[in-house]
């Protein structure tokens, strides 16, 4: 168990506190980025920001795929949901995603067919079972599930599934970094790094943001000492005047990531030259579109969709809290207007979006409690 | 949906080469393995599952310790236990 001992140990979480505070240099404040939704939730879960020194602040990154998906996007799907002799199939954590006027919950009240599934493979799996309905997968979610839904999409072409489609929404991280790099209004001494997506793209995609941009960027884990950890070698990179990609979490993450899904990934989709992020705006090629080859199971093709584009509502701080310019609770919403069961915006849809996770843990951290006294 | 779930191989299944069936937190499933790299998968590894799909091996250290962080972080882990209950990947 040798994992174990060496990342659950509350002695050890003491000993990195202490050897963080040591690299701090005084008078010079930090501010890191997280950009996985994952870790997000290990940081308020575990009240991660009381044990580092004040001068360190984590920013919560863009990392969370639901809360990234702009509402004419939900519109766009529950129009195919509405289709005669259809039936929509999607993960749970979608099912809360406000759109400009409905979410997926109030559209299967109305009476739409749609269902959660775990896997697209449940989707297809309910495709195969109702030949006389058209089966739609709404595809969310950065690299770690964009390849499971590509395997998907070959499978349903081999088995001439013509009655499955997938309408797709995945994302990619790296152009939502660099957007986020290129954002005027950010200051960031370096990122921590997505685990899982990692799984899949590997190390090596990261080196422009250390090469061209600066910036430290540690590949980290899930668990509480592997934040620390992460930050930890973050700061020592900064103190020493290093700069590159590092790889905390190697006993998951491949440096060259996962070849086998990355090809399924280029032989079922391509980029798409722009797609609107919540809150952060359009960006181009930053998200995944179906090959032609496939073209008989994207549902833009077959179907066609609106493609309206929606305002955000004025209310909501989403864009702020995703590029981490404002923390949860400094959105005049938060916890009033805005709660997981009644959410506004995307961030407090899913347990990994920055709103919920502060919401659901309510932690009043060093943080929070700095910004109430000073307001 | 972001959970990355650890899963330990119990048995490869004959006629699909791409499925195995494992053990995940008690519930056994199928599980797509069309995704990994390299040598086989044998009963008795361990890999880490996203949405019905294996995309790493890990050792069974990582997988335990990985569970029991699963286990403490509530509510986001039950919903996945659930889903990937009603699952029936084949
Ligand atoms: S509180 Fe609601 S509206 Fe405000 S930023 Fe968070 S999710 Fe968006």
């Amino acid at each position: 168990m040798r994992y174990v001992d060496e990342y659950r140990d509350a002695d050890k979480a003491r000993a990195l506190a202490a050897r963080i505070a040591g690299l701090c240099a005084p008078g010079r404040s930090y501010a890191f980025m997280e950009v996985c939704g994952g870790h997000t939730h290990t940081i308020y879960k575990h009240g991660i920001e009381d044990h580092l020194p004040e001068n360190v602040t984590l920013v919560h990154g863009p990392g969370c795929p639901v809360c990234v998906i702009p509402m004419g996007r939900v519109d766009d799907a529950l129009h195919l949901a509405r289709q005669p002799d259809t039936i929509m199939t999607s993960f749970g954590d979608m099912m809360r995603v406000p759109g400009g006027r409905q979410s997926f919950l109030d559209a299967k009240a109305e009476g739409a067919d749609i269902r959660m599934v775990y896997s697209p493979l449940d989707a297809l799996r309910i495709a195969r079972q109702n030949r006389d309905k058209r089966v739609v997968f709404m595809a969310i979610g950065f690299e770690t599930t964009a390849p499971s839904t590509a395997v998907t999409v070959q499978r349903a072409a081999a088995e001439k599934l013509d009655n499955f489609s997938v309408f797709c929404n995945h994302v990619t991280i790296i152009p939502a970094v660099k957007a986020i790099l290129d954002s005027p209004d950010l200051r960031l001494d370096g990122f921590l790094g997505p685990g899982h997506v990692s799984t899949v793209i590997g190390c090596r995609p990261y080196r422009f943001i250390a090469a061209e941009y600066g910036k430290p960027l540690v590949v980290a884990g899930f668990e509480p000492l592997d934040i620390l950890q992460s930050i930890h070698l973050l700061l020592r990179q900064l103190a020493e005047g290093r700069c590159t990609v590092e790889n905390q979490y190697a006993r998951v993450v491949p440096w060259d990531g996962n070849p086998k899904a990355l090809r399924a990934l280029a032989d079922v989709m391509e980029l798409r030259p722009s797609f609107e992020w919540r809150g952060l705006g359009t960006i181009p090629y930053s998200a995944l579109r179906i090959r032609e080859a496939y073209a008989a199971h994207d549902a833009e093709r077959v179907f066609g969709v609106p493609g309206v584009r929606v305002a955000d509502p004025t209310s909501c701080q989403c864009g702020e809290v995703l590029k981490g310019v404002l923390k949860p609770w400094q959105c005049k919403v938060f916890g009033t207007a805005c709660t997981p069961e009644t959410p506004i915006g995307t961030c407090m849809v899913s347990s990994e979006g920055a709103c919920a996770a502060y919401y659901n843990f309510g932690r009043f951290t060093r943080t929070a409690v700095r910004e109430a006294t000073r307001t | 949906m972001c959970l990355g779930i650890p899963g330990e191989v119990v048995e490869l299944v004959a006629d699909q080469p791409d499925l195995a069936r494992v053990s995940v937190g008690g519930v056994r499933r199928a599980v797509n393995i069309a995704l990994l790299e390299g040598e086989e998968v044998a009963p008795g590894d361990w890999i880490l599952i996203h949405v019905g799909f294996a995309l790493s091996r890990i050792d069974e250290a990582e997988a335990r310790a990985a569970m029991e962080f699963l286990e403490g972080i509530g509510q986001a882990y039950e919903d996945e236990m659930d889903a990937l209950r009603e699952s029936g990947i084949g």
